[in-house]
């Protein structure tokens, strides 16, 4: 199963290597947005710096729906969904190896977004393995979230409309969670990250066991 | 089946180890689907429709399937094309498998076929071939 999930997630890696979408779109639109964020709060690097865990999960979470758009797309063309049902591949496998895949590159784009907030807002960082130890936990949940809600509209025509207004809903979650995690990380809010930061590993792992109980049904009815 | 933005040989490489093909076997397609080299590293999205179709037929060729379904396999090739796909149809057979070919080209189909099933009009009329 790990040589079926590595498979295909390499597969996605190096059709992104290839189109570059995370990395020429995905990433300055994320930046563009911290950009925006700070002109409506009129560049107030106190305002900024108080509200920059917000900002920071607003931002991932409105860029993850067109990283997982675009992992949905690479599957819509010429019949590659069908393709992949008919290869034997296990779905749960193909489940994990599409989110591992969208993960990673959401991963990339978060560690971007550091920087951005650094340059922008200038954010510090008070508690470095708690603000890693969160951001992995969620972006791991956005994924897998992702995969599986890309999964269910993947054969949809109005999928680009329809899926932020299925997908933010469900990751609202993550944005309190992660919001407050990376409050007491960098220090702008008195509240225990820990706690919260178990709370994005369980959304994380709630919604990995939900893609590899359903993928399959959901990949045959949509 | 494609992913436009892989090159042929990496299209070739993940559908194949997807369905437990032994890389022999891909090779063995692509060169029966005369898939040059020199297209090997070229990605798909810059493929004609012809090459196109071709690599799409060796990836399910490697498979070798026992049932195959075909919608027009002849549209977009040449007549060299043409004729592989003929070839093709007809050892598929020969091995055994079922293939089932939509075409509008019924002179062309009628030559590798062994039934023929005319719709027209929404009807439809079975015809064996006399040459089966």
């Amino acid at each position: 199963m790990l040589s079926e999930i590595a498979l295909v997630a390499g597969k996605d890696l190096r059709v992104e290597l290839r189109s570059r979408v995370a990395l020429n779109q995905v990433a300055p639109f994320a930046l563009m947005v911290l950009i925006l964020f700070g002109f409506a709060l009129d560049a107030d690097r106190a305002t900024l710096g108080a509200f920059t865990p917000g900002l920071y999960w607003v931002t991932i979470l409105l860029s993850s729906v067109l990283a997982v758009h675009r992992s949905v797309a690479i599957e819509a063309g010429d019949g590659a969904r069908e393709g992949l049902l008919l290869t034997g591949l296990r779905p749960a496998s193909i489940f994990l190896g599409k989110a591992l895949a969208l993960i990673a590159q959401l991963l990339a784009v978060a560690v971007v977004l550091l920087g951005g907030v650094a340059i922008f807002y200038d954010a510090r960082i008070d508690d470095g393995v708690l603000l890693v130890t969160a951001l992995v936990g969620a972006v791991i949940g956005v994924g897998a979230a992702g995969t599986l809600y890309g999964a269910l509209l993947g054969g949809q025509r109005a999928r680009e409309t329809v899926l932020p207004i299925l997908l933010l809903p469900v990751l609202s979650p993550v944005l309190i969670a992660a919001t407050r995690a990376f409050g007491d990380a960098m220090g702008t809010v008195a509240v225990n990250g820990w706690s919260w930061t178990s709370g994005l590993y369980g959304f994380a792992a709630i919604y990995v066991a939900l893609g590899v109980a359903t993928h399959g049904a959901l990949m045959e009815e949509n | 089946m494609l992913y436009d933005d892989l090159t042929v040989s990496e299209n070739l490489d993940f559908w194949s180890k997807a369905a437990g093909v032994e890389p022999g076997q891909q090779r063995a397609a692509a060169e029966r689907m005369q898939i040059n080299e020199r297209l090997y590293d070229v990605p798909v999205r810059s493929l004609s429709a012809g090459q196109r179709r071709r690599t799409s037929i060796a990836v399910a060729a490697a498979r070798r399937p026992e049932l195959w379904l075909l919608d027009e396999p002849h549209a977009g090739l040449d007549q060299d094309g043409r004729q592989v796909i003929d070839d093709l149809i007809s050892d598929a057979a020969e091995a055994g498998g079922a293939v089932l070919v939509a075409s509008h080209e019924l002179d062309r189909a009628q030559t590798v076929v062994h039934r023929t099933l005319e719709i027209s009009g929404g009807m439809a009329s079975e015809i064996v071939n006399p040459d089966a």
